[in-house]
């Protein structure tokens, strides 16, 4: 088995670009204490809408910004009646899960498996001449040097902003943000929004980049309940949220590698891997509450708490 | 100056606050104090915006102010630090102070805590997880932070419950600095003795009016008088059922110690005997709650035991149902099922067998309902009930075999008529061998219908006296701290 | 406020609701046909022919409506309790798989009626015993019924893959496309002209039934509801919730591995690896579209089936994706959240 490392990890980078956005999307808006269930739907009728504006304008870019507002609109879809209105968050993500992804196979179907344009890949002048990382990370669509970005980005915002301590306020004690003057429905649609965008853009990569094109399968089917997975294995912080993202990438691939050597391991257990594993992890952190020693000190010392008041929603009386 | 003119508010059909007046001048501690639920909170919330109010004007320094959020009160200068901490346990100290600013500067706003800090003595280690840290010390974050944003009208809502003697002394010495900076203070407590240590001024407020204004010197008598309404009311006093069975033991705790709760149980040991009526007098949270969930086997102590009719006490799963019932303070949430009708709560607490006719239930829920007079039929959810109604829902539940019956607050939130059919109801339930023990924070209820009574404070009993033996005044100084344990 | 409900008001509010519910639901829809430039009349009647066009298509209509009515019986159980049950999923694959065992057990020489029996009760027993695990994974584990549901449907998929690609493969070579046919004694009886066995109907309309009597006449029944109000008030009565509410996700676990093994016997007559074909997320929406009332379960099952159903025709005569059905169900659960919630928002600020 010949597996040369610098294309492995520049394939990992490229397949993992769109769970990586559509993971911090989901942190993001989590952080917040809103769950965006649609995910799974979102990517698909994004992907869909960026490949169909990209083909009509021969414009990959104003096919990826259409993906990101796709995907802003359903998440205000979410916020309006999950927050606003107050009803479960889980049962209106779940109801768009499937909207979106029907909607996406229904408006698609006429531009299915048709040659469109796509993002090609951009070599950084001078980065990417380097041995092995230039290859490896500067080779790539500006898609994915968008998903390099936004992890440092969103940390950034998470941890060093003001916008990023409101937003995890909010998530923590909407009660406590409001008597300090923040208004928790507000930052919460925007924190929603906010997340639906980064999630459309996962759709746009899907289409424009790392599977371009369309049809029924996509092959981007399934990532968003991955990423939500990926949310809490990563223990709502963007940057271990992100290693899960890489993680995953790396299982997917391989199955790919993997299918030749050991043909009796279907290369479906790879990708569902991340499930298990993201269950057993849960498992781990609770039964290492309130338990002594060095192991149960390790487990809490790497895994955080979601926040406090994740899907309960707010109201003022 | 703050004014505080005619501030009514309704919750639903519960008016909470019915005209409320008070003024507050700058370089004075103002004193605010009143009974559980006499809306002493609720106020404080509207004049911070937290809360809406119904009508009425707040007029800082001659110009009337909206109030309609938090921030606008914020940023004419009213800062409060509410009862139960308002912050964000999981975030970092630092974080926490900086919430709500307009800036993010960590790096500056770490100095500025630092010298805060040092002007009042605290130690506060900003990177430390809020959740780590004592009530004293979140609140003590909390003062600093007001101070920080500039508020020259600090509220504080009962900020002695729960912190030691030491932050004690450090908080009162804060304030006493900030007074003479020229601060207006509003200090809401229901401990006579801060009050007297620290203010210039105290209103006192009874469901929800202001019924007593007092400067410096105070008068002591006449507060708690205030306070606690010593008019008496129409006493549809029991006769005392002094019935007890000598050496029968209803309920037993043992040197029993708790963490739960605001004060938690420190070293409670008592015997309650066949016959009796207990009421536990004290201000919320002093441990009453912990007791009574701990004598049901809601929880269990850390330390000690709980034997309740002869047992450990645990939820009662099986053969020993139906031996003891809790109904607790909050009805809806705690004790009722949203969504029910009264026929499911009978079927669901009464013996019930495993397969239910169309007609099950319906004859006895019927009868309850006449004899409780309910006012709702078989079919109505539980959430449509007024309070009352819901109470008495509750009190038609206990089975007739009950032994124990363990209350909250028995009568909160209803009138006079129905405080009065409750009573009877429950001294007709009082089983020979049972007892009955219930928290209330009406003394006036306490003198009236138990026979014996305990003071909590604390989470520790400072008096256990037959109420025969007492007074309404010596109950008082004991839930508010002033009688040490003889 | 204390006034009780009359029986008059509720139908007429709830006429309201479903009136409102649908004319934002279709409204929306036929708006985006315009758009589009397709008539929805077309859509309508190409729907309502390929749904009852013919009695061949009807039976497809019922053959849907089976595993779908199935799996929202196990729903109501677990909604009642307060549980998002959406490994429902995982739990139709494994009783899908626990049939398959004892279909491909016949060695043990019994009668082929008491062995399709048998085998259904195995479905039934290994779709509750997956949704007990998810039960205890949150009850003793501390995960939320929804990751570890999701996370167990995932695994379900996987196992069913493995065992056709694995130890259940066809004779010869392993492929996609499911295991061996069953012997012929093995299938569930289908009437000549029929497309769906009589067998599995009245099994669904039994498993309602017995779902509508458990939940509203009997002590557990109420009990589970009990949990699902108010699980803190539940020790006041003796019942402890974390155990009626693995009950619930066992039962209803349980009746949505029958769903999963009437596809074996009565449907494909195999082992496939899209066995479940989504009927679980689907009976989901319906649920949530009765909101999580049993009595409109069966008659919402009914249109969802046909949508399904006749959706099949719409790339034949019109040239359009059959997704088109999924999208006005969508729509309509969407829809009913919205009205649902602003009815909840203006009685509570009332």
């Amino acid at each position: 088995m010949d597996i040369n490392l610098t294309a492995l990890v520049a394939a990992i980078a490229v397949m993992s670009a769109p769970v990586v956005l559509a993971a911090l999307g989901e942190t993001i808006t989590e952080k917040a204490g809103v769950v965006n269930l649609s995910l799974d739907g979102t990517i698909l009728l994004a992907a869909m809408v960026s490949f169909v504006v990209a083909f009509e304008t021969r414009s990959p870019v104003l096919g990826a910004l259409a993906g990101a507002g796709t995907g802003a609109i359903v998440a205000a879809i979410v916020a309006a009646i999950g927050v606003q209105l107050g009803q479960s968050q889980v049962a209106v993500g779940f109801a768009l899960t499937f909207l979106c992804r029907d909607l996406a196979y229904f408006l698609g179907s006429g531009h299915s498996r048709v040659e469109g344009p796509q993002f090609e890949p951009l070599p950084v002048p001078l980065l990417s001449e380097l041995p092995l990382l230039g290859k490896a990370f500067f080779s790539h669509s500006i898609l994915v040097y968008l998903s390099f970005i936004a992890i440092p980005l969103c940390a950034y915002l998470m941890y060093r902003t003001r916008w990023g301590l409101i937003i995890r306020s909010v998530g923590e004690n909407p009660e406590a943000a409001w008597a300090r003057g923040i208004n928790p429905i507000m930052v919460r649609m925007a924190a929603t929004i906010g997340g639906g965008a980064m999630v459309g853009l996962a759709g746009a990569t899907y289409s424009l980049s790392v599977k371009p094109g369309w049809g029924h399968p996509q092959g981007c089917e399934g990532i968003g309940w991955i990423a939500l997975a990926l949310v809490i294995f990563g223990s709502w912080n963007p940057t271990r949220v992100v290693v899960g993202a890489y993680l995953f990438g790396l299982l997917q691939l391989m199955g790919i590698y993997f299918q030749d050597a050991f043909t009796t391991i279907p290369p479906q257990i790879f990708q569902v891997a991340p499930f298990p594993l993201m269950i057993f992890t849960l498992v781990i952190i609770h039964f290492s509450h309130g338990k002594k020693g060095v192991l149960a000190r390790w487990v809490r010392m790497f895994s955080g708490k979601p926040p406090k008041a994740m899907g309960r929603p707010y109201r003022r009386n | 100056m703050l004014e505080i003119i005619e501030i009514t508010k309704h919750f639903g059909p519960v008016q909470a606050l019915k005209g409320v007046t008070l003024t507050a001048r700058p370089g004075s501690i103002h004193g605010i104090v009143g009974e559980n639920g006499a809306g002493k909170s609720t106020l404080m919330k509207i004049v911070t915006g937290y809360q809406s109010r119904t009508d009425g004007t707040i007029r800082l320094d001659g110009q009337d102010m909206a109030m309609a959020s938090p921030r606008e009160a914020a940023e004419s200068g009213i800062g409060m630090l509410y009862q139960e901490p308002l912050d964000f346990p999981q975030l970092s100290v630092l974080d926490n102070f900086i919430a709500g600013a307009d800036a993010f500067e960590p790096d500056v706003q770490k100095a500025v805590l630092a010298s805060l800090q040092v002007g009042f003595g605290f130690h506060l280690d900003p990177r430390q997880k809020m959740q780590e840290l004592t009530v004293g010390e979140r609140q003590q974050l909390e003062l600093l932070r007001l101070i920080r944003n500039g508020a020259r009208i600090l509220i504080l809502d009962e900020p002695t419950t729960g912190i030691s003697t030491r932050q004690k002394s450090q908080l009162f010495s804060a304030l006493k600095k900030l007074r003479e900076d020229g601060a207006t203070i509003l200090l809401v407590s229901h401990k006579i003795d801060e009050i007297e240590q620290l203010c210039d001024e105290v209103t006192v407020l009874r469901a929800g009016l202001t019924v007593a204004w007092q400067q410096q010197p105070f008068d002591r008598r006449k507060l708690l008088s205030a306070m606690f309404d010593t008019v008496p009311q129409q006493n549809d006093t029991a006769p005392k059922v002094a019935t007890s069975v000598p050496g029968k033991s209803v309920l037993v705790f043992d040197e029993v110690h708790s963490s739960v709760g605001r004060s938690g149980m420190k070293g409670i040991t008592i015997t309650i005997g066949a016959g009796e009526i207990v009421g536990l007098a004290g201000v919320d949270g002093s441990g009453q709650s912990v007791f009574l969930k701990a004598a049901y086997g809601l929880l269990a102590p850390e330390q000690g035991n709980v034997t309740t009719l002869g047992r450990i006490p645990g939820p009662e799963y099986g053969s020993t149902k139906n031996e003891k019932v809790f109904l607790p303070s909050d009805r809806l949430s705690e004790a009722l099922f949203p969504g029910l009708s009264i026929r499911e709560h009978h079927l669901l607490a009464g013996e019930t067998p495993q397969f239910l006719a169309r007609n099950s239930g319906i004859s006895q829920t019927q009868q309850a309902i006449a004899t409780a007079s309910i006012r709702g039929s078989v079919n109505t959810q539980v959430e449509d009930l007024s309070g009352g109604n819901q109470q008495r829902l509750l009190l038609s539940l206990i089975p007739p075999q009950t032994q124990l019956i363990l209350m909250e607050n028995p009568t909160r939130g209803l009138d006079v008529q129905s405080a009065a059919w409750t009573w009877r109801y429950l001294r007709e339930r009082l089983h020979p061998e049972g007892a009955i023990v219930f928290a209330s924070p009406e003394l006036e209820e306490i003198l009236s219908q138990a026979t014996r009574v305990l003071a909590f404070y604390n989470g520790k009993i400072l008096l256990d006296k037959k109420t025969s033996e007492t007074s309404q005044e010596e109950i008082s100084l004991a839930i508010t701290g002033q009688l040490n344990r003889p | 406020m204390n006034s009780t409900r009359n029986l008059p008001q509720m139908l007429l509010g709830q006429a309201r609701d479903i009136l409102l519910i649908s004319l934002l639901a279709l409204g929306a829809v036929c708006c985006l046909l315009l758009a589009l430039g397709i008539s929805p009349a077309d859509i309508a009647s190409t729907l309502a022919t390929g749904a009852v066009g013919s009695w061949l298509k009807f039976n497809h209509v019922l053959t849907v409506w089976v595993p779908l009515l199935l799996c929202c019986c196990g729903l109501l159980f677990t909604f009642r309790a307060g549980l998002w049950n959406i490994g429902i999923e995982g739990q139709v694959i494994l009783g899908a798989i626990g049939t398959t065992l004892l279909l491909r057990a016949d060695s043990l020489g019994l009668p082929p009626s008491l062995l399709i029996g048998l085998a259904l009760c195995a479905g039934f027993i290994s779709g509750g015993l997956w949704g007990g695990f998810a039960g205890l994974l949150k009850n003793r584990g501390g995960v939320n019924e929804i990751f570890g549901g999701l996370g167990l449907n995932f695994v379900a998929q996987g196992f069913i893959l493995w065992l056709i690609l694995g130890p259940w493969k066809r004779e010869g070579i392993a492929s996609m496309s499911g295991t061996d046919l069953f012997a012929r004694e093995l299938w569930m009886y289908t009437p000549p002209g029929w497309r769906v066995a009589p067998a599995s109907i009245v099994i669904a309309i039994c498993a309602f039934l017995v779902t509508w009597y458990i939940l509203s006449r009997t002590r557990f029944g109420l009990r589970v509801k009990a949990v699902g109000a108010n699980p803190a008030a539940a020790p006041l009565y003796s019942i402890r919730p974390d155990r009626t509410g693995l009950a619930a996700m066992i039962l209803g676990g349980g009746i949505a591995g029958i769903a999963g093994g009437l596809q074996v016997t009565c449907v494909y007559h195999r082992l496939l690896p899209p066995i479940s074909s989504g009927y679980g997320y689907l009976a989901l929406l319906v649920v949530m579209l009765a909101n999580y009332k049993a009595g409109p379960v069966p008659i919402i099952c009914l249109l969802f089936a046909a949508l399904a159903a006749g959706s099949i025709q719409l790339p034949i005569t019109l040239q359009l994706d059959s997704s088109l059905s999924g999208v006005i169900q969508g729509a309509c659960v969407v829809a009913a959240l919205l009205v649902y919630g602003w009815r909840k928002s203006r009685k509570g600020g009332a």
